[in-house]
């Protein structure tokens, strides 16, 4: 970016570098559509915000998304093959559910989307994948199971699901240099998702550096701190005042609230418009946002075993509790050994017929 | 035995030229559709259909063997626009298994998030999603006579909600740019705002457990909620009007419209919004407490109510196979000989179960679907019904208008009708609505029912807000009753889903889940040909649906089974492609084709 003088008023009118920005968004993982639906309630910035071009500087943005689509069937499939053939550059890929294992079955599908027009089967979620990944400009993961596979992805699953980095490489670049960007969340927290999507576009138009992310890829100003750090219960544990039953309104982590090793900002910013949210309003966390997730946190219910040493040791403060939680963080940051790409079903699940 | 599923519609025998077409996927619901059709341009008619899924994810499967507790947690994450139905049902099939009760005020916030979710959800399907079928965009592309009519054409209702012809009404629809989709779009925040209060995300609650609710029951709780609540009744005294417009308009500009979509009225509903005073969640006094449920359960044959009853609801539930991409059980385990009233279960029960994938190659001439094909059957008759949701509103309205049950002073069931109360708002004066039963089932009057559905969960909602707050301000403010898992014990839970039908049915061993089968509205509407050969409603609605589209076969668009089939609201994570059966094809096209847009 030049630092040369800009009339007055023209500072953000200026056309953006680039003037159109497509986002092609992939819901046919094994998902449920919720983090779709999600993001139709966000307000920070709101979908019509980023497609009206209420927010200065940015891109037109084209969005394909099925669940708001208004062409259907070969109208709307035909950016996915115009893509496909690079004349629909540049483009971001979004991808939602998680991706199923393919390889271990002699035939036909897990997820599809669209129908080859040779062989009248369905095309693959994870071969449009293969196609349009080297092709975007970034590439996201909506939600936990795009970014690491998520419940369908749980121990004892038949379709060997994973997250989109186990698909593609914990290390996979798009053509513009960028790793997958992950944002998590059961469903994705609907403001957490645009405005790491704004991010993106400021990105594109020049008007901000790389994204930040952390090992996990995931941004760092959204993923940085615990459910605990935001919680505003935090106080009743401070002094050590802790639920016994459901509908209270103190600290919940006897009662299988994982916050304090959860990285997630929910309970700060709430669910929508400041409003819900998880342990603030008496929903235990599940750490929905977390690549152990749902395995290392199940049964839910259940006090979690690093908080009973920390509530236990709650008038000891400091580094001690600390370094106990760094440890669970750090395995429940970690996804299950069964979620890989290998053409091999080690999920505990033994199929008879497949 | 199989069963006629048409409404009469004279289908043309002889030789016909029907062309193959096929939108795959079908945008603007949830979940992956894809439809395949073969249409006869000359009868203007759609000649056969099939209807197949395009995802699988196993959650039968992955959930044996994990604690119980979790059932309803895990299996919110099905559905991510009404994942919240999922996990509500899944606390009642909990409760019915645990043998526990929840305080009065659990079921009344359960209750008010559940309202909450319908007003959202029928609201953003409605207006944001189905809306742009009937927008002047689409009509403009596809009945440009039609539109030409509608910008003639003045708004009966038009001092009501401000749109002086239909077409000013079509244009306020068109994606983004219309007024009237960025204010619906806009609403559907705010209830699911009201939605959060209660169960604390959307779309997967947090708050909700067996036993109970985590939610803290305070005057800011109820006051936040109820403020919300009066901006949608008032925007509700506008949307009404607005849609029972537009929808008489097309009746009137496109006669014989009413056969879009239409087939026989086989429904099924299965009961919404527990009444705590009556609810014990146990299996013998179901019968009697379903009856007090303030959405009444029951199937509506040929528009007369054959059951009001839970239990024989449940026991007459068939899952069966035909086209679907499993391995039979007959000879698997019978888990459930019983139920708790000593009467037989079925094999083909969901209870008894037994989910083996078989992945495949899609045969249409064989097995073509994920979907398995849900059955109820008439004891009168022997038929294996493949009754419909129609999306859920029309069915829920037309069993509580039949039943007579429901009289709470906002809502009045009166046998032939439901009336609707709604008080003052800000700018408008009390208003009642009254959804009379409609001739036909079909395509428009399962897109009016879910307008009058709206309105039906906004009063209810006005009565479960004043039930909290007497349990508040008597003092009596306990969300939650303790429970111990047993180690052997069954549970089903029966609920409606913004888009009909669901239940979970539970079977537990060891403390831990042994069987584990949700069968939520999809399924049921988007269910392929059973073994008995009779086709799922979808099929079977879009069959023999009649073409009003202007276009010939080079520009098509098929905004006829478009409406027929997003008329059921579908909601496809368990992904559904419907396609042509046998027939001979003359010619092959795809949906045209056009230039990229800048």
């Amino acid at each position: 970016m030049t630092p040369e003088a800009v009339p007055y008023g023209r500072k953000t009118q200026r056309p953006s570098p680039v003037s159109d920005i497509h986002i092609l968004w992939i819901t046919a993982g094994l998902g449920c559509d919720g983090d779709s639906v999600s993001i139709t309630a966000a307000t920070q910035p709101s979908i019509e915000d980023v497609l009206l071009g209420a927010i200065p500087g940015l891109p037109k943005v084209h969005l394909h998304n099925p669940v708001l689509a208004y062409e259907v069937g070969d109208e709307f499939m035909k950016y996915w093959y115009e893509a496909e053939k690079g004349r629909l550059d540049p483009f971001v890929l979004v991808v939602e559910g998680s991706i199923p294992n393919e390889k271990i079955k002699k035939e036909g599908y897990w997820a599809g989307l669209g129908t080859d027009p040779k062989s009248g089967q369905p095309i693959t979620t994870n071969e449009w994948i293969s196609r349009l990944a080297p092709k975007a400009l970034a590439v996201v993961a909506c939600g936990t199971c795009a970014t690491y596979g998520g419940i369908h992805a749980m121990q004892g699953n038949p379709t060997g699901a994973m997250g989109l980095a186990d698909y593609l490489g914990w290390d996979w670049k798009s053509k513009a240099g960028l790793p997958i960007v992950n944002v998590p969340g059961c469903p994705v927290q609907p403001d957490n998702f645009m405005e790491t999507l704004l991010y993106l576009l400021y990105q594109v138009a020049g008007l901000a550096p790389m994204i930040p992310l952390d090992d996990q890829l995931r941004p760092t100003w959204l993923f940085g701190s615990t459910v605990h750090d935001g919680c505003d219960r935090a106080g009743y544990y401070e002094q050590g005042d802790f639920a016994e039953v459901y509908g209270s309104p103190k600290c919940i982590v006897k009662l299988g609230c994982w916050g304090p090793v959860v990285n997630c900002n929910v309970p700060k910013r709430g669910w929508m418009a400041g409003i819900g949210g998880c342990p603030n309003v008496g929903g235990i966390c599940i750490g929905c946002t977390m690549p152990g997730f749902p395995d290392k946190f199940m049964p839910f219910m259940d006090e979690p075993p690093g908080a009973k040493i920390s509530a236990a040791s709650i008038t000891l403060y400091g580094k001690a509790i600390r370094s106990l939680r760094s440890f669970t963080n750090a395995t429940v940051n970690k996804e299950p050994k069964w979620r890989h790409s290998r053409p091999e079903l080690t999920t505990g699940y033994r199929p008879g017929a497949y | 035995m199989a069963t006629m599923t048409s409404a009469a519609k004279g289908t043309p025998t002889g030789s016909r030229k029907l062309v193959e077409m096929n939108w795959d996927p079908i945008t603007r619901i949830v979940g992956s559709l894809g439809i395949f059709t073969k249409i006869d341009f000359d009868n203007r008619q759609v000649a056969e259909c099939h209807s197949t899924s395009s995802i699988f994810r196993g959650y039968s499967i992955f959930m044996k063997g994990k604690d119980p507790r979790d059932a309803h947690f895990i299996t919110s994450r099905i559905c991510g626009i009404c994942g919240d139905n999922h996990a509500t049902c899944a606390t009642y099939a909990q409760n019915m298994a645990f043998g526990v009760r929840p305080p009065a005020m659990a079921e009344w916030i359960v209750n008010l998030g559940e309202a909450a979710e319908y007003m959202f959800d029928h609201n953003i399907f409605q207006d944001n999603l189905v809306g742009v079928d009937f927008c002047e965009q689409m009509v403009k592309e596809t009945n440009p006579g039609v539109l030409e009519k509608a910008e003639k054409k003045a708004a009966p209702g038009s001092n009501l909600h401000g749109y002086r012809t239909i077409a000013d009404i079509m244009r306020a629809l068109n994606p983004f740019t219309g007024s009237f989709y960025r204010e619906a779009l806009q609403m559907s925040r705010m209830t699911r705002e009201m939605f959060c209060l209660m169960e604390g995300r959307h779309v997967h609650p947090s708050t909700l457990y067996p036993g109970g609710v985590g939610t803290v029951p305070t005057i800011q709780l109820f006051t936040d909620y109820l403020v919300r609540l009066m901006k949608y009744v008032e925007f509700m005294k506008k949307v009404v009007p607005l849609h029972d417009d537009l929808f008489d308009f097309f009746y009137e500009a496109l006669p014989g419209y009413e056969e879009v979509g239409r087939r026989r009225v086989l429904l099924g509903c299965w009961g919404s919004f527990n009444d705590p005073a009556e609810c014990d969640y146990t299996y013998k006094n179901m019968s009697k407490w379903g009856k007090k449920m303030y959405v009444t359960p029951g199937i509506v044959v040929d528009g007369k109510l054959v059951t009001t009853d839970l239990v024989d609801i449940n026991l007459n539930i068939r899952i069966l196979l035909g086209s679907s991409y499993y391995e039979g059980w007959e000879n698997g385990e019978k888990f459930v000989k019983n139920d708790p009233l000593g009467n037989p279960v079925d094999q083909n029960h969901p209870w008894n179960q037994t989910t083996t994938p078989k992945p495949q190659k899609r045969d249409f001439a064989g097995k073509y679907t994920w979907v398995m094909s849900p059955r109820w059957l008439d004891k009168r008759t022997g038929d294996h019904l493949a009754i419909d949701t129609g999306g859920g509103p029309i069915a829920r309205l037309w069993a509580t208008a039949l039943a007579g049950l429901v009289d709470i002073g906002y809502i009045k069931s009166t046998g032939s009708s439901v009336k609707m109360y709604l008080p003052k708002t800000t700018s408008l004066p009390e208003v009642e609505f009254e959804w009379k039963i409609p001739k036909w089932s079909n395509a428009i009057e399962r897109d009016r029912a879910r307008t009058y559905f709206q309105v039906y969960a906004a009063s209810a909602a006005l009565y479960f807000v004043e039930q909290a707050l007497a349990e508040l301000h008597a003092g009596r403010t306990k969300t939650w009753s303790e429970f111990t898992v047993p180690s052997e014990a069954i549970g089903c839970g029966f609920h409606e889903a913004v888009r009909g039908v669901l239940s979970h049915h539970v079977v537990i061993r060891d403390g831990k889940i042994a069987n584990y089968h949700p069968y939520p509205p999809t399924p049921w509407n988007a269910n392929p040909r059973d073994i008995y050969g009779t086709p799922g409603p979808y099929e079977d609605a879009v069959q023999n649906t009649p073409i009003f589209e202007e276009n010939g076969p080079d520009k098509f668009k098929g905004i006829d089974i478009m409406r027929a089939v997003r008329s059921f609201d579908p909601c496809l994570p368990c992904g559904v492609h419907m396609y042509l059966g046998n027939g001979k094809t003359i010619e092959t096209h795809h949906s045209p084709m056009f230039g990229m847009n800048a």
